[in-house]
């Protein structure tokens, strides 16, 4: 072999173990303040109690699963260095593949989406989790326009989210507007929350960016909890109207005049229906987000995001406005996270502060990164991995964010690039002839 | 031999530190300008504030634009520079959209054409004829200068992944789809073999005599100024040391010194050798 | 006037423990030029293990207020760095030379992830504490309004004092502080010339987290409570005053730490008490905006 192979350094096993020691040592370090020592309440004063014996599984743990994650990584790195010796996949075919699996996966989640509320009809603990995962994927599409095409970190993306929600909650209960009527101004609301912010901050680096973002996200959460007249303060707004449809309404009784949803098709009342009608109105609202943002992404302004984020330089080097471009980047994230807010507030029907904290903005932007920054189908798998994983772990409820915030870490530092971060390009050469659609 | 841009009494200071001391300098239209001196002369600042990255502490930057009058650069910001004046420039350490394919940095390029035919993105949203010609007409201009640059089968290659030389060449061929009235190259030649430096001499005369584009020319390598270029001007401490032809500015005493310091001797075999 | 003369006082006290926080975060963003995300929970971790050692002491009657805050200081240090150098190793250092988003990402994860660890394993109830250190000097009596001083709000200004002096000097004067300025300037270039970067930067963050670590001891000495919640808040208000500083300047977080200590006990005190956090954050806004290098930072010419 002509070429220079440099191979994996393998360690041998005497250096496994001192390695697991080295690691298990700084594990007990760790462990002493806060497993193996714990204060508790005892009659009005703290006293100290010890968990030796979980202090000593959780070093076991550590050096175990030291070793474990060596031999994993140096068996895969070993694998993936016979492949390059091999020369076997060329890259055009690992793409292609790529894109076929993608497209596959995408028709294969929106056929599962559109049957589910038919094969689960009678399952409202299945429907009302699937519309929380539609809820965070609209969310995570959101976001990714400002994320990951226009590379401005955001971290306060859920005071659009709160805007839009108590657009239509205010809307709704004292000036007796529709959901219809209510979804494009509070849309447009959070539009014009995504514009006051992002203009003064636009000269801010990505870091800056990021903890000013977030101060204006709190911002709008202490508004919310304080002013108590407007908002209705921690105790937030309830008796929110729910959407009907075209007019129908999803109640028993429904009001003087009115006609519900049961009665009009003859059908017996039942909850279930309004769940799947709200279900099915999520589905909407996202697919149409969906084809939005897509298509947004092959236009001028989508490739002027992508650019943006490349090289905000050569951005203006090529007479760019990047004042716009930014603006409009959060401006339509804000937009499409307001319309979330509507629909959060529709189906709940009751709304707090609580539900605008700064770990929403987190878990949107968890998805957003983790998905693959810009892969709107890797934000699908990220949303329903984020949301169905605690719920299949509901043992562990307590565990939750403590798996999400040590999944965040790990998953970033295995894939930098996210789950799906694989780009495809806005417009090919050879499609020329074609019309671009 | 009309003059195309017209710097006057050019200054730029950094607090205490002055990059650019009065220069005074013509660019043709039509023609290519050679910029040359020793590394920190100033050259990548007048580039800077001739496209609108600096404010120049003072004097003025006039273009006779072919269509719109007379122009005044300083004025402008950066991004109004390319798209109002066509002064378009390329970047010493080239700023590509790396993630981005070879084709999809031409069509950014052409930004502002594209977003005013798609007229907020409305009509590109839903498709309209007017939006779909001009994104055609802009595939054709892309597909253009690939060609003429040798760039078709790489037109779908993320940028970023291509080697030093070919990114060299993309980084022309984008500054060239915004249709520039001047062309500002910075150090094109730099990191090129000496046979992509021929090809780059080819085409720089190429544009200049069939398209008409001038040419400011920031470069270190002489094989490519002193062949190109009609004119060099020659700045030192940010200053203007010479000024003329090629054949002038090489034999010029105070360039010499500029660059090889007192020793005649060596200037001349520098200079030969060049 | 008596009023304000004590606000000033309880500012500086307050101020005087962001300072100490934003220390880390100026430190940590000069070197690596990241954001530490999780150093608020750095010092929210070190807070709790300050209050198992005096509850510890407490439990083997020890009655020497010295000795006692000596011990409690040295332990919360010893075990704070152990994280600060833990989170580096783990969070940080694998995606150097990533981009520049990955590092925030998982700086994010790791302050969730530190947080709920606390929830879990120390509950999340709040944790009182007996006071500590009581009494203080009668300043000034005024007839409606006595101002005092604590003996722990001056213990508090004193150490700080003392800990910035400290810094200063070793950054500007001992070998260490040389190495620590050379990879912010130029990490490859400090690496061929001997420097031992992974060093340096993981010694950086066990400083910064050692600076957190006294806040801790204070902020459990001062207020007698402590929850798993109070890193996030800190930590931003920390952030804020090295921004406002200038991030990248040791006394300009100090000063920053002062001045937003100053602002929120004076705009809790005439203003609105509940929008006490919305100043700060607008405060931080506007210095961003309108003098994004800070109070006494270098400004920074863009690099074309």
């Amino acid at each position: 072999m002509s070429a220079v192979v440099f191979a994996h350094h393998r360690m041998s096993p005497a250096e496994r173990v001192r390695d697991a020691a080295w690691v298990a040592f700084v594990a007990l370090l760790l462990g002493i303040p806060l497993i193996g020592l714990t204060t508790v309440d005892a009659g009005g004063r703290l006293e100290v109690s010890t968990r030796f014996g979980m202090l000593a599984l959780f070093v076991a743990i550590a050096f175990g699963g030291r070793i474990a994650l060596r031999a994993t990584v140096d068996h895969f790195k070993a694998r993936k260095l016979a492949r390059q010796q091999a020369r076997g996949a060329s890259e055009a075919t690992a793409a292609s593949t790529t894109r076929r699996v993608s497209t596959w996966l995408g028709w294969f989640a929106l056929g599962a989406s559109i049957g589910l509320p038919i094969l689960f009809s009678d399952n409202r603990y299945v429907v009302d989790t699937a519309t929380t995962v539609l809820i965070y994927v609209m969310l995570g599409w959101g976001l990714n326009v400002v994320v990951g095409l226009a590379g401005l970190l955001d971290l306060g993306y859920v005071a659009f989210y709160a805007v839009g929600a108590y657009s239509y909650a205010i809307l709704a209960t004292e000036h007796g507007w529709g959901f219809w009527q209510a979804l494009p101004v509070s849309g447009a609301m959070a539009a014009t929350f995504g514009i006051l912010l992002g203009y003064p901050i636009l000269r801010l680096r990505g870091d800056y960016l990021a903890i000013v973002t977030l101060g204006f996200g709190e911002i709008i959460r202490i508004i919310l909890v304080n002013w108590t007249d407007f908002s209705g303060g921690p105790n937030g707004i309830s008796s929110i109207p729910r959407p009907s449809f075209f007019g129908l309404e999803f109640t028993r009784r429904p009001a003087e005049g009115e006609q519900s949803f049961a009665a009009f098709f003859g059908l017996d009342y039942s909850p279930m229906q309004r769940l799947i009608f709200l279900y099915y109105l999520i589905l909407v609202l996202a697919l149409l987000t969906h084809v939005f943002v897509s298509r947004l992404r092959r236009l001028p302004v989508g490739r002027a995001w992508e650019a943006l984020r490349e090289d905000e330089i050569a951005c203006r080097a090529m007479g760019m406005n990047t004042t716009n471009i930014k603006l409009s980047a959060f401006a339509i994230g804000a937009m499409l996270g307001g319309f979330a807010g509507v629909f959060f507030a529709a189906r709940q029907g009751f709304i707090s502060p609580e539900s605008f904290v700064f770990t929403e903005s987190a878990i949107v932007l968890a998805i957003v990164v983790l998905g693959g920054m810009g892969s709107q189908l890797g934000v699908v798998l990220a949303a329903a991995l984020l949301v169905l994983i605690p719920e299949f772990g509901r043992n562990f409820a307590e565990y939750r964010m403590l798996l999400f915030g040590a999944a965040m870490v790990l998953i970033m530092v295995w894939k930098p690039g996210g789950l799906l971060s694989h780009r495809e390009p806005t417009v090919r050469l050879g499609q020329r002839e074609e019309t671009p659609a | 031999m009309s003059t195309l841009l017209s710097v006057r009494n050019l200054t730029m200071r950094f607090g205490g530190l002055t990059a650019i001391d009065d220069l005074s300098l013509e660019v043709p239209a039509g023609r290519i300008t050679g910029i040359i001196g020793p590394n920190g002369a100033g050259k990548t600042t007048l580039f800077n504030c001739l496209t609108g990255f600096y404010k120049p502490t003072s004097g003025t930057l006039r273009l006779a634009h072919p269509h719109h009058g007379e122009m005044r650069l300083e004025a402008l910001a950066s991004h109004k520079v390319v798209r109002d004046a066509q002064v378009v420039r390329t970047f010493q350490n080239i700023r590509l959209f790396p993630k981005m394919t070879v084709l999809e940095n031409l069509i950014v390029a052409q930004h502002n054409v594209l977003q005013r035919a798609s007229r907020f993105s409305i009509a590109g949203l839903f498709g309209l004829a007017a939006y779909r010609e001009a994104e055609a007409a802009a595939l054709d201009r892309a597909a253009t200068w690939l060609e003429r640059l040798g760039l078709v089968d790489l037109a779908d290659h993320a940028a970023g992944d291509l080697p030093y030389g070919i990114q060299r060449r993309i980084e022309i061929a984008r500054a060239l789809c915004v249709d520039p009235v001047l062309l500002c190259l910075d150090e094109p030649a730099a990191g090129l073999n000496p046979r992509e430096s021929a090809e780059l001499n080819e085409l720089l005369l190429y544009l200049c005599r069939e398209r008409g584009v001038a040419i400011l020319l920031i470069e270190h390598d002489m094989s490519v100024v002193m062949n190109v270029s009609d004119h060099i001007g020659v700045i030192n401490y940010g200053r203007k040391i010479a000024e003329g032809t090629p054949e002038a500015v090489r034999n010029d005493p105070q360039v010499i010194k500029a660059y090889l310091g007192e020793d005649e001797d060596e200037a001349q075999a520098g200079g030969a050798a060049a | 006037m008596a009023y304000a003369l004590q606000q000033l006082i309880n500012g500086l006290t307050l101020g005087s423990m962001y300072g100490l926080i934003a220390i880390g975060y100026t430190m940590v963003y000069g070197i690596i030029g990241m954001i530490n995300f999780a150093h608020g929970d750095i010092f929210m971790v070190s807070a709790f293990i300050a209050v198992t050692c005096f509850t510890l002491l407490a439990a083997a009657d020890v009655s020497s207020i010295p000795l006692a805050l000596m011990f409690v200081l040295m332990v919360t240090i010893f075990f704070t760095s152990a994280y600060g150098w833990a989170v580096e190793r783990v969070a940080y250092r694998p995606l150097r030379g990533s981009t520049r988003l990955a590092p925030l990402i998982s700086a994010i994860g790791m302050s969730i992830f530190l947080q709920n660890t606390v929830q879990l394993t120390q509950g999340a109830r709040v944790k009182p504490i007996p006071p500590v250190i009581e009494g203080g000097i009668e300043l000034w009596a005024a007839p409606d309004f006595t101002v005092q001083i604590g003996w722990s709000q001056l213990l508090i200004i004193v150490t700080t004092v003392v800990l910035m002096t400290a810094f200063t000097w070793m950054i500007t004067r001992t070998p260490f502080g040389r190495q620590q300025r050379a990879c912010e300037q130029d990490r490859t270039m400090a690496a061929l010339l001997g420097v031992n970067v992974d060093r340096t930067i993981s010694l950086t963050f066990m400083l910064g987290a050692s600076l957190a670590a006294v806040a801790g001891v204070m902020v459990s000495v001062y207020y007698g409570v402590v929850d798993f919640f109070i890193g996030f808040l800190a930590g931003i208000k920390a952030f804020t005053a090295a921004v406002l500083g200038g991030i990248g300047s040791l006394p300009g977080a100090m000063l920053g730490g002062l001045l937003i200590g100053l602002i929120e006990s004076f705009w809790a005190a005439y203003l609105w008490a509940e929008y006490k956090d919305v100043a700060t954050f607008g405060i931080l806004c506007l210095v961003l905006m309108l003098r994004p290098s800070g109070l006494l930072g270098r400004p920074e010419v863009e690099k074309v």
